[in-house]
């Protein structure tokens, strides 16, 4: 074997070295590639969107099919309160969930399961949820409306805030859950006063996080919030909201809907990315407390 | 105060003090437990109540259909007849695309990330991948409608259509109108969409790889790439597995940015230009105005094999999930 | 204590030539300095061994003879490594081919996850294209080097993580020879396995040194005794002492080794 430390001539050394190359030169292109795919994204919304961004689509409601001006109020006072809403009823009982998974998790056989279930709910299809709460509610009560929408929106924000919860305490080290034992304080206090307040911030980011992902589902709403021509407050009636709108006003053949659509995308993406880098941004402080 | 008034003040608590807050610490205890359990449960009750629901409301067409439901074409709400296979095989070849594709450019994303990329670029291009994940699927579809599929539709099919046009067997992939839109227009925004989740999996399960048994392979002669290839990949392959399973289970059930793109049509083609349906974009395009009998049992008929199908591959990658990070905990 | 202790060079037969020849070596992570001028010469089908304290630099100083520490940014070497003729601390110096050359086995056994024939193949693969026959001969040669060919002999398709530590040990040096390097690097072989393994694997290294120039870290100076032909015992990035094991054992030079060998510290 004549392997010359300097370079070498063995042409199947040379072979493998082109195969590396083509696999380095290939991987970078992924990268480029995914962020090329971002930067697309946001740069077609930014041009579509901007024109249509100004007073007027925050304080006129949807326009009728085919006329000009309005802008998007129902549907973001809609969005706010069906998201408003869902946070509340998802946060104490994500919280409350997690805490039972963090404190029990080790040593039960059902508390495992409930983990396991958790995490295939955090991934399921967003559109069952939503023919399942307008099985169990909107058949009954034999109309959409705001409230349906909250519900399903809520039972995709739960596993968020359950998961990050669960996380976040398994972070905290068990030198200090044993020390607030040794000083004889009972389990519940050990697991709200020490565990939890020590990762509040990361708590907090499990509930952006889960306000993020909830705010631009549109098909769990298909069908439970549906969808208002008109100004509403009125939660038991259908709820405008802005990802339906936009699903019907870019499906629709009038222009002045489809820039109103691209003005509701770019509203929402970037509240969305911007409530994403908040999260991330509170879990790294969070994680260097703890 | 004196210091001994003080200490006669601390000494003062009597074993009776200390029994009686144990007792009640006790009850407390108990009684959180049961608190935190039943919000547990509530997500247990949630997954059942899914299950129920669907095969409630699935249960009419399922008895009219029978089992032959999964295998018929026909979806005619105006004659009543319906069947799962188009709707099936939307979901199903839209998300194998998207996987197809998906897969290497993850592989790319990770070895990336892990390997080649210098320490100080790896948080932020890590994040942005991670902000792709953020998008919402509304976005992906309007993109994919009015800025994708036109170019799509100019240059890349064409281009297609010429290259693989008269080959056999392909070319059938490849035939019919070049609408922009269709399956393979769907598979790749849905490819997109999953990229960052399945990316995300492989680099935290490529960083699980000891460095010395990297090093080891250096130490032969390797290159980088040899080094990912032939040691890293096949050490962390139960957990690339569970990567790639989750990101299929997220497929299977994408609405929004498939409903664009997808064409909504009721048809089954050998065309990947064809326009299709999902079982999502079924139930998004039809379900708030069915009326209640067939149609809609039929809709839940769908929403139920969407449901078994997701929820039994997304277990499968859980498990795998945990059976790699049970592994390397044991070494 | 300053550098130049090493006074004379280390006194070897007319014989011995110099596989490898460290000079002016100086090496650093980052901003701390890990090895401090260090000058050494590894002579051809000798058994060198690196002794001293944990901290000492004796794996960083292993680590550059195959340009190890090359996959971590931040860590850097400047003086001559001379190989060959050349100095490996140069930039055109191809690294894969150097380490082909340049064999290391890690204190951690590490089977790659395929089956023990596959973990040998492997590297013979890298530079060689043998046919089945060939290669079947030369991985049965490489586990005889190792001292592992009957055992394994019939399992040859079950995965090398199957074996015990100290076999697997053994598969990793078998690994290393397969390929026919010009040196041995030994980064404390021993020290994760129990006493019997370490006993066959020092009855190898004796083997292995009438093909192979050997260099072997280790923190059990009795391995040293036994094993090597000649030691350097280095202290804090410096390299205190360095000449034939018989005089650094029983009659060394310096204060500082002869304190660390009766075991005053470390």
């Amino acid at each position: 074997m004549s392997l010359d430390v300097l370079q070498s001539d063995n042409p199947i050394y040379r072979r493998r070295l082109l195969k590396h190359r083509i696999g380095i030169l290939l991987s970078i292109s992924a990268m480029a590639a995914g962020i090329l795919a971002l930067l697309w994204i946001l740069a077609v919304l930014v041009i579509n969107g901007l024109g249509a961004i100004d007073l007027d689509m925050f304080t006129h409601t949807t326009p009728a099919p085919g006329s000009d001006g309005g802008g998007l109020l129902n549907p973001i006072i809609g969005s706010l309160m069906m998201v408003g809403i869902a946070t509340l009823i998802s946060t104490p009982i994500g919280i409350f969930a997690g805490i039972y998974l963090a404190e029990y998790g080790e040593e039960s056989r059902f508390a495992q399961i409930t983990r396991f279930v958790t995490d295939i709910m955090l991934s399921a299809p967003s559109i069952v949820i939503g023919l399942f709460i307008y099985a169990i509610y909107v058949a009954n009560v034999r109309h959409f409306s705001g409230w349906a929408g909250s519900y399903a929106i809520a039972l995709i924000a739960i596993p968020v805030v359950v998961r990050t919860t669960d996380n976040m305490l398994a972070l905290v080290p068990n030198s200090l859950r044993e020390a607030a034992f040794a000083l004889g304080a009972p389990r519940w206090k050990v697991a709200t006063l020490i565990r939890l307040r020590a990762v509040k911030a990361g708590v907090v980011t499990g509930i952006l996080l889960a306000v993020a992902r909830i705010s631009g589902e549109t098909a769990p709403l298909l069908f439970t919030a549906l969808n208002n021509q008109f100004f509403s407050a009125d939660m038991n009636a259908p709820m405008a909201n802005l990802p339906v709108v936009i699903f019907q006003f870019a499906m629709s053949p009038y222009d002045h809907w489809r820039e109103l659509a691209w003005g509701g995308a770019l509203l929402i993406t970037f509240s969305v990315l911007a409530l994403n880098i908040v999260a991330r941004i509170v879990v790294r402080a969070g994680k260097n407390n703890v | 105060m004196s210091a001994s008034s003080l200490d006669s003040q601390v000494t003062s608590l009597a074993q009776s003090d200390y029994t009686h807050a144990a007792s009640g610490a006790k009850w407390q205890d108990f009684l959180f437990h049961k608190i935190t359990l039943l919000f547990a449960a509530l997500v247990l009750l949630v997954l059942v109540g899914i299950l129920v629901s669907l095969i409630v409301g699935a249960w009419p067409a399922l008895q009219h259909f029978g089992p032959g439901f999964i295998t018929r074409i026909e979806w005619d709400p105006v004659n009543d007849e319906y069947g799962a296979l188009i709707a099936i095989a939307g979901t199903l070849i839209t998300s194998g695309l998207a996987l197809l594709i998906a897969f290497p450019v993850s592989f790319g994303i990770a070895l990336f990330l892990t390997e080649i990329c210098p320490a100080w670029l790896k948080q932020p291009l890590g994040t942005a991948i991670e902000l792709l994940a953020g998008v919402p699927s509304i976005i992906y579809g309007m993109w994919g409608l009015f800025v994708f599929a036109p170019l799509f539709a100019d240059h890349v099919q064409p281009l297609l259509q010429n290259v693989f046009g008269d080959v056999p067997v392909i070319g059938l992939l490849f035939k019919g109108p070049m609408m922009g839109i269709g399956m393979l227009t769907a598979g790749l925004i849905l490819s997109v969409m999953i990229i960052p989740f399945i990316a995300s999996v492989m680099r935290d399960v490529f960083e699980t790889c000891p460095s010395v048994l990297k090093e080891s392979a250096y130490a032969l002669g390797c290159t980088r790439w040899e080094v990912v290839k032939n040691i890293v990949l096949p050490y962390t392959r139960i957990g690339v597995v569970g990567g790639v399973m989750l990101g299929l289970g997220r497929a299977l059930g994408e609405t929004m940015a498939i409903t664009f793109v997808i064409g909504n049509a009721h048809q089954l083609s050998w065309s990947l230009f064809a326009p299709g349906n999902s079982i999502a974009s079924t139930l998004a395009n039809e379900f708030a105005e069915a009326e209640a009998g067939l149609h809609m049992s039929s809709l839940f008929a769908l929403g139920l094999i969407l449901f078994v199908i997701t929820f039994i591959v997304l277990a499968a990658a859980k498990l795998m999930l945990l059976k790699m990070s049970k592994g390397e905990g044991s070494k | 204590m300053n550098s130049v202790l090493l006074g004379d060079p280390p006194v070897a037969s007319a014989h011995d030539s110099v596989t490898i020849k460290v000079q002016d070596l100086n090496f650093f992570y980052g901003s701390f300095q890990g090895l401090k001028n260090i000058q050494l010469d590894v002579f051809d089908k000798k058994v060198t061994a690196f002794i001293g304290p944990s901290g000492c630099g004796k794996s960083t100083l292993l680590r550059t003879l195959n340009r190890m520490y090359d996959l971590y940014p931040g860590q850097r070497a400047e003086g001559s490594i001379i190989y060959k003729g050349k100095n490996i601390l140069d930039k055109d110096v191809d690294l894969n081919v150097l380490r082909a050359k340049i064999g290391m086995v890690f204190q951690k056994p590490t089977p790659f996850p395929m089956s023990i024939y596959e973990n040998i193949a492997f590297g013979v693969r890298l530079y060689e294209n043998l046919p089945k026959g060939e290669m079947d001969e030369r991985v049965e040669w490489a586990l005889h080097k190792a001292a592992l060919w009957t055992e394994v002999k019939d399992k040859l398709n079950k995965s090398g993580l199957s074996l015990s530590g100290g076999q697997q040990q053994r598969l990793c040096i078998a690994r290393g020879v397969a390929v026919k390097p010009d040196i041995l690097l030994l980064d404390e072989p021993t020290s994760a396995l129990d006493p019997i393994s370490t006993v066959k694997i020092e009855e190898l290294i004796s083997e292995l040194k009438d093909d192979y120039t050997i260099a072997i870290v280790t923190h059990n100076m009795q391995q040293a005794a036994r094993c090597s032909d000649f030691t350097a015992y280095m202290y804090l990035g410096e390299l205190v002492e360095f000449g034939e094991t018989d005089k650094i054992f029983l009659n060394p030079s310096k204060k500082e080794t002869q304190d660390y060998i009766t075991g005053r510290f470390g």
